[in-house]
């Protein structure tokens, strides 16, 4: 997806990135570029720093070595309204209705106090939100809260309260992962929609292999190259494949997930 | 036969064994003070319904006759005055000291010592110097029944701030919110029903204090008015008095709960994500 940007520069480059807590080697030698407008899906075990990567991005953690910069610049150490962020619980106001919930992000959009909306700026905020829950096809329960919606309709809601944010940049970390399969499908079409129809640049960690491996552009496998039976905190993930995805054979995908999940791979 | 841990009573049962042990108590009661009166019809100490009926006629239908007022219905008046502006009080200090110090770290480094410090002083102890600076009118109850709860309500605030989760906070940034957005918007309306439910765990304490400074120093109150008919053994107006705290305390408690349903729907209902 190089067409989106015709800039040299890369939108994000990870450069020499190392985390670890302590003694306890986290990520290490991470060297990438992501263009402007790519789907990147990342996969691995549990533990091995995916989330620990998007944290990075998202600004809620910082690398310990090495820097990540984004448009060349590194990327401040808090969240900001460039990267927009759907996690997978806690990413709603629950005192808040389904309408509240996405206006709410109008009000925060502006400098201000409160982050209240009166007059002319509150109900083009309410047309705004409309228009975006039309979209994640949340039109029917306008009035209702949080607690509720079911699982999926509160991902939709937080996924529509993210996107008038208008982020460049949107993380997904395991959104949909406490989802029913059939629901996470769904989830999928619509950010794959979003995604396109928004000009977005999105990062999804998922620990579902087999849902990354067929979804947006490019795949990182993050995986531990290099074990200590006596200090397994000793080394850390690295990513071990980037692929673009739809240019993968089946082959690739078993040799994967072998990797990944010996035993259940073996048993099934 | 199921368990008796896994027994559970059926509806009408349920109320029957509620209202059970007020009967009982009250049947006691009227023994014992028959068993009394009988013996000594003079005996004070455990007065029959009719006496504490014509008790409480005397102080709560009839004008007092060295003032002409009503004195069942002033005291009740005086100390809900008292008992209000202190809470008010104490709800709106510590609403903001524990918010202020749940959301901000750098506040909170510098605050929360000082507020636990604070916190373990004995109010009553420090009554007396209340008397001294704010003299021995209104000013200094409340301010008696401020300090008591204000520490209570300001630490459970500031523990019920601390427990939203920080992906709201972090969300709420990712979406362009500020420091102050994000406590008025986020933080506020959902410390909002915490805060009733600290104010309605604080009331027993406000009452405590209450009484405690009217008995020291007072020209009314229900506090003082026991204190003082103590003096003749009037249990007659002592135990209505103490009746009437009670069911002004539960009124209180269960108006704040039907409140908090009303003002809050979403936090009863169980909202969390």
């Amino acid at each position: 997806m190089s067409e989106a940007n015709q800039d040299t520069t890369p939108m994000i480059q990870v450069n020499q990135v190392w985390k670890q807590y302590d003694d306890n080697i986290v990520l290490e030698r991470l060297n990438k570029t992501v263009d402007e407008g790519e789907f990147v899906t990342l996969v691995g075990a549990s533990g091995c720093g995916k989330s620990t990567f998007l944290n990075m991005l998202l600004g809620t953690e910082q690398p310990s070595k090495g820097e990540i910069l984004l448009d060349g610049k590194p990327i401040p150490n808090e969240a900001g309204s460039d990267r927009g962020i759907v996690f997978q619980q806690y990413s709603v106001f629950p005192h808040m209705t389904v309408l509240e919930n996405v206006m709410a992000t109008c009000g925060f959009q502006r400098p201000g106090i409160t982050g209240y909306l009166f007059g002319s700026g509150r109900s083009a905020a309410r047309e705004a939100a409309e228009s975006i829950l039309e979209q994640v096809g949340l039109s029917q329960a306008l009035k209702k809260y949080p607690h509720e919606l079911s699982g999926g309709m509160r991902q939709r809601l937080a996924l529509a309260q993210a996107l008038l944010g208008k982020p460049r940049i949107l993380l997904l970390d395991e959104s949909f992962g406490a989802l029913d399969p059939g629901i996470r499908a769904d989830m999928h079409d619509l950010v794959l929609n979003l995604w396109s129809e928004h000009k977005l640049t999105v990062f999804m960690v998922t620990h579902d292999l087999k849902e990354g491996f067929y979804l947006g552009t490019r795949l990182w496998v993050f995986d531990k190259l290099r074990q200590d039976p006596q200090a397994p905190q000793r080394y850390g993930a690295v990513i071990t494949y980037d692929l673009p995805v739809g240019h993968t054979d089946h082959s690739t995908y078993q040799q994967i997930d072998d990797h990944l999940r010996p035993i259940p791979a073996q048993a099934g | 036969m199921k368990k008796f841990i896994n027994q559970r009573p059926g509806r009408a049962f349920k109320l029957l064994l509620g209202i059970a042990p007020f009967v009982l108590l009250f049947l006691l009661y009227v023994m014992g003070s028959d068993a009394r009166l009988e013996v000594n019809p003079n005996d004070k100490l455990l007065p029959s319904m009719s006496q504490i009926a014509d008790g409480l006629e005397r102080m709560a239908f009839e004008p007092s006759k060295r003032s002409g007022e009503y004195l069942f219905w002033q005291d009740t008046a005086s100390s809900l005055t008292r008992l209000g502006l202190g809470i008010l009080i104490a709800a709106m200090l510590g609403l903001l000291i524990g918010l202020v110090t749940g959301a901000l770290p750098m506040i909170a480094a510098s605050l929360s010592p000082l507020l636990t410090v604070v916190s373990l002083i004995p109010p009553l102890a420090i009554l007396p110097i209340l008397f001294i600076v704010f003299g021995l009118g209104e000013v200094s109850k409340v301010v008696l029944i401020a300090i008591g709860i204000t520490p209570f309500i300001a630490r459970d605030i500031q523990r019920r701030t601390q427990e939203i989760p920080s992906e709201q906070l972090v969300k709420a940034q990712s979406l362009g919110a500020n420091t102050s957005q994000i406590m008025i918007r986020v933080l506020l309306p959902q410390i909002m029903p915490k805060l009733f439910d600290a104010v309605r765990l604080s009331l027993g304490a406000g009452w405590l204090f209450l009484i405690a400074a009217e008995a020291v120093a007072a020209t009314d109150g229900l506090g003082y008015r026991i204190f003082l008919v103590r003096r003749y053994m009037a249990m007659d107006v002592i135990l209505p008095y103490v009746a009437w705290i009670t069911i002004l305390a539960f009124l209180i408690d269960v108006s704040l709960r039907e409140l908090t349903k009303k003002l809050f729907p979403w936090y009863v209902q169980g909202g969390k994500s």
